[in-house]
């Protein structure tokens, strides 16, 4: 988690990219923020940052460790809400719903944002009660066989079903790490959320079992609008369609990632995407 | 791909804002609150218990802190107490000490000497212990012979009883403790000041005994002193090397397994079983003597052995790695290293653990009462081997007494033994905070 | 010589024998200047200094143990053969007589012996008054015994010290001449500590031994008395404490005092296991630091409080407010009932569940309550669903730790249960436990050797098989659910 604050007040301003990327005339934006700020106690974690993040495509997230992009990250479902020191500013709206909104139910709206952490972390229960965790809580099925559908059609989608199929009873904790993760994935599709996060999802995971996350994600890009933080800059550049870039706790250049590690803008973007720092 | 429109989730998640989702919602958020008034209540409950224990034993056993007595003109005479003109310890030991004092008492509340029924009335006033406290002032500076002193002695139970308002005046006298003439001379002596509730010293100076007056607890905490000493003795040293050993050189295998299970298991056992222990083992076998505070206090060594031994570990782990590093790195050998330089710095948190282990023994009763340490001792222990009791021990004694005033007693008695608890806990705290140290 | 003045003398020679192996050290390290010594002249003192004390006291400590079995045997050898056919209760109380009789022979003078062996009426208190306490009159026959005993003692002390001295001495001379600059002093005084640290890590094993063995023993020769299986299986605990010699010896089933503990803990368990499971979860999840800082010493309190304390308030409050509770409810509630001793038990035991409780729960990983705070669960529901399965086995270990602790626990049965061995499932009435039997049977004037004392070792075995079997379970669920974690 990218807790660790940064130790100096920005000393550069948080500067817009000139352009509006190209991508955000392509979708609509999904999840907007204004002025967002993080402080963890005394410390700010996180400096004034607007973006604009477009539904169905797959936004990135880079930038040094410490640099505030998974603070963000947890901002937009409000999973900071469980640091009792944590404090956020500005504001952040999804479809145009401020989420910070005290009348907003935030049970409601981690179910419509649902979040994939960096270390795979089923539940220790069936794989079956994995998924159906979501869908019971929130009361979407009925009865047995819409859980089971529902069950059935998270693990298809999250690619999972043909190896699982003869044993949703066994135990999550049992399978691979690779499949641990599309297990999680699978977890979050089944509340059927608008919008995917995900927490430096391969991080803990081999190549294989990386690239099938990859291939993964950019299938999930049709339906949902998705967050990635990611330590890897080809990682960002193989999945995302946007990518914005993070350095202490201030939001750097945001653009189409195709533009972005062609041509950034930003020197500092350009020095991290060399390899000069991280 | 599956077919994401005909997905129940999708159409039910579509509808947050309807009825039933907005209905389940709220249910959901008071299932919340429920789980939390849980835990609240759980908490109240313990605190509500704790409360009210604390309350209950305070209430009743405050009043054990004073005594009824009696400020009586007592006129040493000579003729009573030594009419043979003789002032050896015999003869004092053996003088008739009660009549001077009811002398003086027929005097201040009136009473008529020559009627038999009146003096027998009278003298249920004062205590049977008042014989003992005039002979030991006698014995201490027999230069009182002759002499007329004003000396607060102590009341009959029933009379303290009367005055802690422990006894219903409204009862009929033929059921009643005290009659209606004792009664009105109670009253009376009460209005003069000459009879009052004072600090009750009787309460740390006395030993066993059967009227409740003058049982104290002084046997029991010197018996307790003991136990303590012979812990602190035994178990300390053992405990700290036992740990040592266990975390600084034992080679990691079967046997040294088998000791870490076993002292986990010995903390658990129960408290009784080592009793049987004690009695089969240091009574029985070695023949030592029963009742004696050394086998209680061998016996709570090793119930507490497990204590200090887990705490003495928790405490040496907690010293960093790098601390034997760097001691071996300047050529320490791993014993210098463990004795000059680990050991110091986990101090504190063995001797906190080890409080914490003499707390646990100063408050057990149960082994004790296996190895004959419910015994009626008068006199004062002097060395380990007498006979004693233990304070845990004496509030059980005076726990099955049927006797009225020892329910105060018991509860004044377990007073003191938190009282001693709490400072042994307090110095723990302190010692704690003063060195607690965070790597 | 007294224990003390002997541990005085060894200090005083370790310490003496420790200055002059120094000084020997020095001397040697300043003829063969240039040479240093391999260990500092300290180790070299000490070093000695333990050779010289440790075989003495080793043999100090062989001879206390050999020398009782040298005497009994001499003692057995020469009774009467009318005596030595008695029943072993017996014998030992007549060793016991001839014991204490040799143990004070030295105080006694010929005229004290002559009375003694016409065997006068008033003997047993001219022999108190020279601080010969006998449980009984001896006979004259002792007298000879008793004699012939205290003098193979003087020649056992005589020959204790001489030997002692022997081996200190040797240890002595045979250190003092290894001393020399190549001696690995050091190494071999670490060694030796290394030996003391060990032993003393063998203290624990040897309480283990020391309890199955004395509990074990006495069961055995309980057993001989009373058939296992009317004690296994028996429904009637009625031991009655009949005259010594009598051939009934009352009935000694185990089953009603093991229904009673058993059903005390149950209600124990019934009050400790949801509010101190609930108070650990609210501490742990829900709680803010001013609540904790209350709420945590509070408990530890609760945890601190003896439990002779718990069984007075159990006895002077709680079972009384019970019976009025009840008679004004219309039930008939007696002060000692089940309920009365379970719920006392269960509040002492709720700080136990608590902490343990706490310490599992901490254990359960973040990542898994942000999994279903991700997914949209509220904290009740993640607690329920994700933190409390995902500790089940931590916690299960909690409870089964705390009923050993409850089936285990005395002062309070003692003083709040009854003590009527009854077989009821009524909460209202009185039940009695196997510890409060042991008490029971073991205090007071017993007998040592009759069925009616015996029988508390054979419920002690029983007891401790009970919580032995749970600890080493409940140890073993915590410690891999911990390992799980790490």
């Amino acid at each position: 988690m990218d807790a660790a604050v940064a130790e100096k007040p920005a000393r550069f301003e948080t500067v817009m990219t000139p352009a509006e990327p190209a991508i955000m005339k392509e979708r609509k934006p999904k999840i907007v923020t204004e002025g967002v700020t993080v402080h963890y106690g005394d410390k700010q974690a996180i400096y004034p940052l607007d973006i604009k993040i477009p539904d169905r495509a797959v936004s990135a997230f880079i930038g040094p460790s410490g640099c505030g992009k998974s603070t963000f990250l947890r901002c937009i479902n409000r999973m900071n809400d469980t640091i009792p020191t944590a404090r956020v500013g500005g504001r952040i709206t999804i479809d145009g719903e401020d989420i910070y909104d005290p009348a907003l139910d935030v049970v409601q709206l981690r179910a419509r944002v649902g979040m994939v952490f960096q270390k795979p972390n089923p539940f220790p229960k069936s794989i079956f009660d994995n998924i159906a965790y979501g869908p019971r809580i929130h009361g979407f099925a009925r009865n047995r066989t819409d859980l089971e559908e529902i069950v059935v059609n998270s693990l298809k989608r999250a690619g999972l079903f043909e190896e699982v199929k003869d044993r949703l009873e066994s135990p999550g904790t049992g399978l691979s790490g690779g499949q641990q993760q599309r297990l999680c994935i699978a977890r979050a599709i089944a509340v059927n959320p608008d919008v995917i996060l995900m927490d430096e999802p391969c991080s803990a995971l081999d190549p294989i079992a990386t690239a099938r996350i990859e291939e993964l994600i950019d299938e999930l890009r049709e339906n949902y609008c998705i967050v990635i933080v990611t330590h890897s800059m080809q990682q960002a550049a193989r999945v995302s369609q946007l990518t914005a870039f993070f350095h202490l706790g201030t939001l750097v250049e945001v653009g189409d990632t195709e533009a972005m590690f062609t041509n950034p803008q930003e020197r500092r973007t350009q020095d991290y995407i060399m390899g000069r720092f991280g | 791909m599956a077919d994401i429109t005909a997905d129940p989730a999708r159409t039910r998640a579509r509808a947050w804002n309807s009825d039933e989702a907005r209905a389940r919602t709220r249910k959901r958020y008071a299932a919340e609150r429920r789980f939390r008034m849980y835990g609240i209540a759980a908490l109240c409950f313990a605190t509500a218990f704790l409360v009210i224990l604390f309350t209950t034993i305070i209430g009743t056993g405050w009043t054990a802190f004073l005594q009824s007595k009696f400020l009586l003109n007592v006129t040493f005479a000579e003729d009573v107490i030594a009419p043979d003109g003789k002032r050896d310890e015999q003869t004092l030991r053996l003088a008739n000490w009660d009549k001077i004092a009811r002398t003086a008492l027929y005097q201040v509340i009136g009473a008529n000497e020559a009627d038999r029924k009146e003096r027998k009335d009278a003298n249920e006033l004062l205590s049977r212990g008042i014989d003992v406290q005039l002979r030991d002032m006698v014995l201490a500076s027999p230069d009182l012979i002759g002499q007329t002193k004003p000396v607060w002695l102590l009341a009959q139970g029933n009379v303290d009883a009367l005055l802690k308002g422990a006894i219903d005046r409204d009862i009929p006298e033929d059921r009643r403790q005290l009659n209606n003439r004792q009664l009105a001379w109670v009253d009376a002596a009460v209005d003069k000041g000459i009879l009052a509730k004072k600090f009750n010293t009787g309460l740390f100076t006395f030993g066993a005994s059967s009227q409740p007056e003058t049982a104290g607890l002084l046997v029991a905490i010197v018996g307790s002193f003991f136990m303590m000493l012979t812990v602190a003795l035994l178990a300390v040293p053992i405990g700290v090397a036992a740990a040592i050993y266990l975390e600084e050189f034992a080679p990691k295998n079967r046997w040294t397994d088998l000791i870490e299970v076993n002292i986990n298991n010995l903390a658990a056992v129960p408290s009784i079983v080592f009793g049987l222990l004690g009695l089969a083992v240091f009574i029985s076998f070695m023949g030592l003597p029963r009742s004696a505070s050394l086998v209680g206090g061998l016996v709570l060594t090793l119930m507490t052995l497990p204590t200090v031994i887990i705490a003495s570990r928790a405490a040496l782990t907690a010293v960093p790695p790098s601390i034997r590093e760097g001691a071996l790195g300047v050529g320490a050998s791993k014993m210098q290293a463990v004795f000059h330089h680990v050991l110091p710095l986990a101090l504190p948190g063995i001797m906190t653990g080890t409080i914490l282990g003499l707390v646990q023994a100063l408050g057990e009763t149960a082994p004790l009462l296996m190895i004959g340490l419910v015994a009626f001792v008068v006199d004062v222990p002097s060395t380990p081997l007498e006979p004693a009791t233990a304070l845990p021990v004496q509030i059980y004694m005076w726990a099955s007494s049927a006797e009225r005033g020892f329910v105060e007693r018991t509860a004044g008695a377990t007073i003191v033994l938190l009282g001693f608890l709490f400072i042994m806990n307090a110095l723990a705290v302190f010692l704690r905070r003063r060195f607690e140290r965070r790597w | 010589m007294s224990t003390g003045l002997l541990t005085l003398f060894c200090a005083a020679a370790f310490v003496l024998v420790w200055w002059l192996a120094r000084s020997r050290a020095r001397s040697i390290e300043q003829a063969n200047r240039g040479q240093r010594l391999h260990s500092r002249p300290v180790y070299h003192g000490v070093y000695v200094a333990l050779l010289t004390v440790i075989p003495a006291l080793l043999v100090v400590v062989a001879w206390a143990i050999a020398e009782p079995f040298y005497l009994s045997k001499i003692m057995s050898a020469a009774l009467p053969p009318d005596v030595a056919a008695r029943p072993a209760g017996e014998q030992s109380l007549v060793l016991l007589v001839i014991n204490s009789l040799a143990d004070g022979w030295s105080r006694l003078t010929a005229a004290d012996i002559a009375q003694v062996r016409e065997a006068g009426p008033d003997v047993q208190r001219m022999l108190a008054a020279k601080d010969i306490f006998l449980p009984s009159a001896p006979e004259g026959w002792m007298v000879d015994i008793a004699r012939d005993v205290s003098q193979a003692k003087s020649v056992s002390r005589l020959l204790a010290t001489g030997v002692t001295v022997l081996a200190a001495v040797g240890g002595f001379f045979y250190g003092w001449r290894k001393v020399a600059t190549g001696l690995r002093a050091r190494n071999l005084v670490e060694r030796m500590m290394l030996l003391g640290l060990m032993s003393a890590s063998a203290v624990a094993i040897f309480t283990t031994i020391g309890i199955v063995f004395s509990v074990l023993f006495e069961s055995i020769h309980f057993f001989s008395m009373v058939p296992v299986t009317d004690f296994l299986f028996g429904t009637v605990w009625d031991p009655r404490f009949s005259a010594a010699g009598s051939d009934s010896s009352g009935q000694f089933g185990v089953l009603p005092l093991l229904w009673g503990t058993l059903y005390i803990s149950f209600f124990a368990l019934l009050v400790a296991v949801p509010v101190g499971l609930m108070s650990a979860i609210y501490m742990s999840e829900y709680a803010n630091e001013r609540v904790r800082t209350v709420a945590k010493p509070m408990l530890e309190i609760l945890a601190g409080i003896p439990t002779i304390v718990y069984g007075l308030f159990a006895l002077i409050a709680f079972g009384p407010f019970l019976r009025d509770f009840g008679g004004s409810l219309g039930l008939d509630i007696s002060a000692n009932s089940v309920l009365t001793a379970g719920i006392v038990m269960g509040v002492m035991i709720i700080p136990f569940i608590s902490s343990l409780s706490d310490d599992i729960i901490s254990a359960v990983p973040q990542s898994l309550r942000d999994g279903s705070y991700g997914l949209g669960a509220t904290q009740s529901e993640t607690i329920k669903q994700v933190v409390l399965p995902a500790a089940l086995p931590g916690i299960v270990g909690a409870v089964l730790l705390a009923a050993s602790r409850a089936i285990g626990e005395t002062m309070i049965v003692v003083m709040a249960a009854g003590i009527a061995a009854n077989l009821t499932a009524n909460p209202f009435e009185q039940v009695t436990t196997m510890t409060v039997k042991i008490v029971s049977q073991l205090t007071g004037d017993l007998e040592f050797n009759s069925p009616q004392t015996l029988v508390a070792f054979a419920l002690g075995l029983t007891l401790f098989v009970i919580t032995l079997g749970l600890n080493v379970f409940a140890l073993h669920i915590v410690r891999t659910y911990r390992e799980q974690y790490d």
